[in-house]
């Protein structure tokens, strides 16, 4: 007898889904990768008068490997861009990044032989935060915003399509 | 005794020019005898110029270029003095001295013409000239005879130009530092 619950996006899965959401949503532990003024504003939001706490992200990760989102906060010269790439393909799945400030979104005011123009063209980015440096509270609404995008994920899709094709 | 007259007895003929401005001395002295005279201001005991602040490059182009005849200055110029003044040599290159004993400080020049971008190292002097040595290095190609490591200092290896030259482009000419692992580089 076929349980209607397994096949497609079904009760199980989505459900599912929605544990995955919900834990991975709670606890975006970043990785700090502060390269310019924009990390001293990361420290006062990491700090307890803006407390970054309050939305899970309280574990400040600076190995790679544990961490679920890139904090990319300040300008990436060309020199450094090996770098960055090599931290994020160090991360573990699932992972998210954040461009803060107009440097990581842009190259900012430093249009010059030295600075790389976006960090977008190296890794992806999920949420790009403007200012210069952006305010801790730009940093918390970015940060919300990334918990509402990981919240909308489907982590189960491809199991539920492979379900489907085998009800 | 002050500090112009002290510096024109230690350098005698070395000393090209002495200028001061804003009540700093800035002393010119031939490219050749660079080692020489440094070396001469911090033994000197009336002078002990012992700590080397910086080395600082300069890229003379636009006066270079102004008093080859190639801009609109050099016909404004009076004929007498377009005669009189020989082009400059593009490049410079300032030394800043301080002395720990008496507080003073002082500038010494080098000129670097652009057919000749060789000058001594004073890593013989002073070990700190090193790092400001191989930034000039690094932004304006000028080499340094008997650096002990003379390479790169800012831009990654394999950068080709030098960036602090007036005639480089500020956003560069489209320069990436490529994306090389160590796996890739054993196979």
């Amino acid at each position: 007898m076929k349980i209607q619950g397994y096949g497609g996006n079904g009760w199980f899965i989505t459900k599912m889904e929605q544990l995955i959401n919900w834990g991975r949503s709670r606890s975006p532990w970043p990785l700090p990768y502060g390269t310019a003024c924009c990390g001293i504003e990361l420290m006062a939001t990491m700090a307890s008068g803006y407390d970054i706490a309050r939305f899970g992200a309280e574990r400040p990760s600076f190995s790679p490997r544990q961490a679920d989102v890139l904090l990319e906060a300040g300008t990436i010269t060309k020199k450094m861009t090996p770098v960055l790439k090599r931290i994020y393909d160090q991360m573990a799945e699932p992972k998210w990044v954040i461009a803060m400030g107009a440097c990581a979104c842009t190259g900012g005011v430093f249009r010059t032989y030295s600075t790389h123009q976006g960090i977008d063209s190296i890794i992806p980015v999920d949420i790009y935060i403007p200012g210069c440096p952006p305010r801790p509270e730009a940093l918390l609404d970015g940060l919300v915003k990334l918990i509402h995008k990981i919240e909308k994920e489907h982590p189960l899709r491809k199991q539920a399509q492979a379900l489907l094709q085998e009800s | 005794m002050n500090l112009e007259r002290r510096v024109r007895i230690c350098l005698e003929s070395n000393a090209l020019s002495v200028e001061e401005t804003a009540g700093d001395i800035t002393v010119t002295v031939p490219a050749g005898r660079l080692v020489d005279s440094l070396m001469a201001l911090k033994e000197h005991p009336d002078l002990k110029f012992d700590f080397l602040s910086d080395v600082i490059g300069i890229d003379n182009l636009d006066l270079f270029r102004k008093k080859k005849g190639k801009g609109k200055a050099a016909e404004e110029e009076p004929p007498e003095k377009k005669v009189k003044a020989p082009p400059p040599p593009r490049f410079e290159i300032v030394y800043l001295l301080l002395s720990l004993e008496s507080s003073e400080r002082l500038r010494v020049k080098i000129q670097v013409p652009e057919n000749d971008m060789t000058v001594d190292s004073v890593t013989s002097i002073w070990r700190a000239a090193s790092w400001p040595e191989r930034e000039i290095y690094d932004l304006f190609g000028i080499n340094f005879l008997g650096h002990p490591d003379l390479k790169r200092l800012l831009m990654w290896d394999g950068f080709k130009g030098h960036p602090l030259r007036k005639d480089y482009p500020l956003e560069g000419k489209g320069e990436t530092r490529r994306l090389v692992y160590e796996q890739e580089k054993i196979r």
